[in-house]
C-alpha cells in the first residue's frame, strides 16, 4: 500500500462514542480542505462509526486499518469545509 | 479558542451535530442574549440558553421571588422566595454552566434605558408580561435592527414569533396597537398551566440556537400558536405591513414613546 503522510495526526486511544467522533470532528474542522487526518483508536466500534460519520459530513475516507490485536488506524481526507 | 475537555463532554451532542460542530458551539460561546423578564419564559430560555453555552446572558428583572411563581418559574426554587428574581436565576444558569456570564439588571426596562441595555447584545428575547412593554421592546428593537424572539402564555395557550427588522414582520404589523387596558386578562387574572411557559420558552431558545448558528428557518414573518388543550401548532402567516407604524414605509413612531402612559390613556 502506498504511504500516505498525514498532515495531523490524533490519539484518541481510550476514549469511547461519542467523544472518539466529537475528537475526530473537531480535529478535521481544524484542518484546511485537502489535508488528511491520521486517527489511532482502540475503541472496535469507532473504527466503524468514525468513517461512516465521516463520509455523511462528506469527507473521504482512505483507510480502516488494524495495526495490532488493540488498536487500528484511520486515514481520513478532509474533502468539505 | 480551544475547547476544554470538559467542554467537549459538555457540548459533546451538540458538536455531533452537522448543523453545529466545533464551529457553531464556539459561536454559541461567543454570543450575547438580552432576556426581558425572569419569569415563567425568561427561566426556560435561559435554563436552555445556558445549558447551550451561550457565553453571556442578561436577564433583566425587578421582582422577587414569590411562593406563587415557583408553578411555572423553575429557575426559582422554594429556598430562594423573597430574593431577586435576577440573583436566583444567575445561581441557577452559572450552576448549571459555569461557562456561561449572567448579568442580573434589577429595574424595570423602560424608554429611558432600553437602548443601552440591549446596545452590546446580539438578539433580544421577550418574556415580559404585559403589553407596553412588549412593544417597546419591539419599537426599540425595529429602531435599532437587533433581532427579537418574542413568546406570550395565557392559560392553554402560548405563541411564538421571530421578528427580524428590516427583513420580515414587526409585532405592529401583527397587533399595529396595543389593545386597551384590561381588554386582554393577565396570567394573574387568567391563570396558566406551568408547563405552557417550559413550551414556549423552550420554542425561543430554539429560535435564538438558530438565529445563532444561521441554521434552519427562523419564525420570520410567522406567528406559531401553541393550543395544549387541542394539542396544535398553527402558523399563521404575517406579512411585513407596508403601512406599519413602525417598521413600514412611512413609520409614525420614530422615536420611544411613553408606552405606560399610552397604556393607560386607552
Amino acid at each position: 500500500m502506498d504511504e500516505i503522510k498525514p498532515d495531523k495526526s490524533i490519539d484518541i486511544k481510550g476514549h469511547i462514542c461519542p467523544y472518539t467522533f466529537v475528537k475526530s470532528k473537531i480535529a478535521i474542522e481544524g484542518m484546511e480542505v485537502g489535508q488528511v487526518l491520521e486517527i489511532l483508536l482502540d475503541y472496535e466500534e469507532a473504527s466503524r462509526s468514525i468513517p461512516k460519520s465521516m463520509e455523511d459530513l462528506g469527507q473521504k475516507v482512505l483507510r480502516v486499518e488494524k495495526i495490532n490485536d488493540t488498536d487500528w488506524k484511520l486515514l481520513i481526507r478532509k474533502e468539505k469545509e | 479558542m480551544e475547547f476544554t475537555e470538559e467542554q467537549l463532554q459538555r457540548y459533546s451532542r451538540h458538536i455531533i451535530l452537522p448543523e453545529v460542530g466545533g464551529k457553531g458551539q464556539k459561536k454559541l460561546l461567543q454570543s450575547k442574549v438580552f432576556i426581558v423578564g425572569a419569569g415563567g419564559l425568561g427561566c426556560p430560555v435561559g435554563f436552555y440558553l445556558a445549558a447551550a453555552g451561550v457565553g453571556t446572558i442578561g436577564i433583566i428583572d425587578n421582582d422577587t421571588v414569590e411562593l406563587s411563581n415557583l408553578q411555572r418559574q423553575i429557575a426559582h426554587s422554594t429556598k430562594t422566595i423573597g430574593k431577586l428574581k435576577i440573583e436566583s436565576a444567575k445561581a441557577t444558569f452559572e450552576a448549571l454552566n459555569p461557562d456561561v456570564t449572567v448579568v442580573g439588571m434589577k429595574e424595570r426596562i423602560n424608554k429611558g434605558n432600553i437602548f443601552d441595555l440591549i446596545k452590546d447584545y446580539d438578539i433580544v428575547v421577550d418574556g415580559s408580561d404585559n403589553f407596553p412593554t412588549r412593544y417597546l421592546i419591539n419599537d426599540a428593537c425595529v429602531m435599532v435592527k437587533k433581532p427579537l424572539v418574542s413568546g406570550a402564555i395565557l392559560r392553554f395557550e402560548g405563541q411564538v414569533t421571530t421578528i427580524m427588522p428590516g427583513e420580515g414582520h414587526c409585532y405592529r404589523c401583527l397587533f399595529e396597537q396595543m389593545p386597551p387596558a384590561g381588554l386582554v386578562p393577565s396570567c394573574q387574572e387568567a391563570g396558566v398551566i406551568g408547563a405552557i411557559p417550559g413550551v414556549v420558552g423552550s420554542l425561543q431558545a430554539i429560535e435564538v440556537i438558530k438565529l445563532i448558528l444561521g441554521k434552519g428557518d427562523i419564525l420570520k414573518n410567522v406567528l406559531l400558536i401553541y393550543d395544549a388543550l387541542k394539542t396544535t401548532f398553527r402558523r399563521v402567516k404575517v406579512p411585513k405591513n407596508p403601512d406599519c407604524p413602525v417598521c413600514g414605509n412611512h413609520p409614525t413612531i420614530t422615536e420611544i414613546q411613553d408606552y405606560d402612559a399610552e397604556y393607560c390613556r386607552m
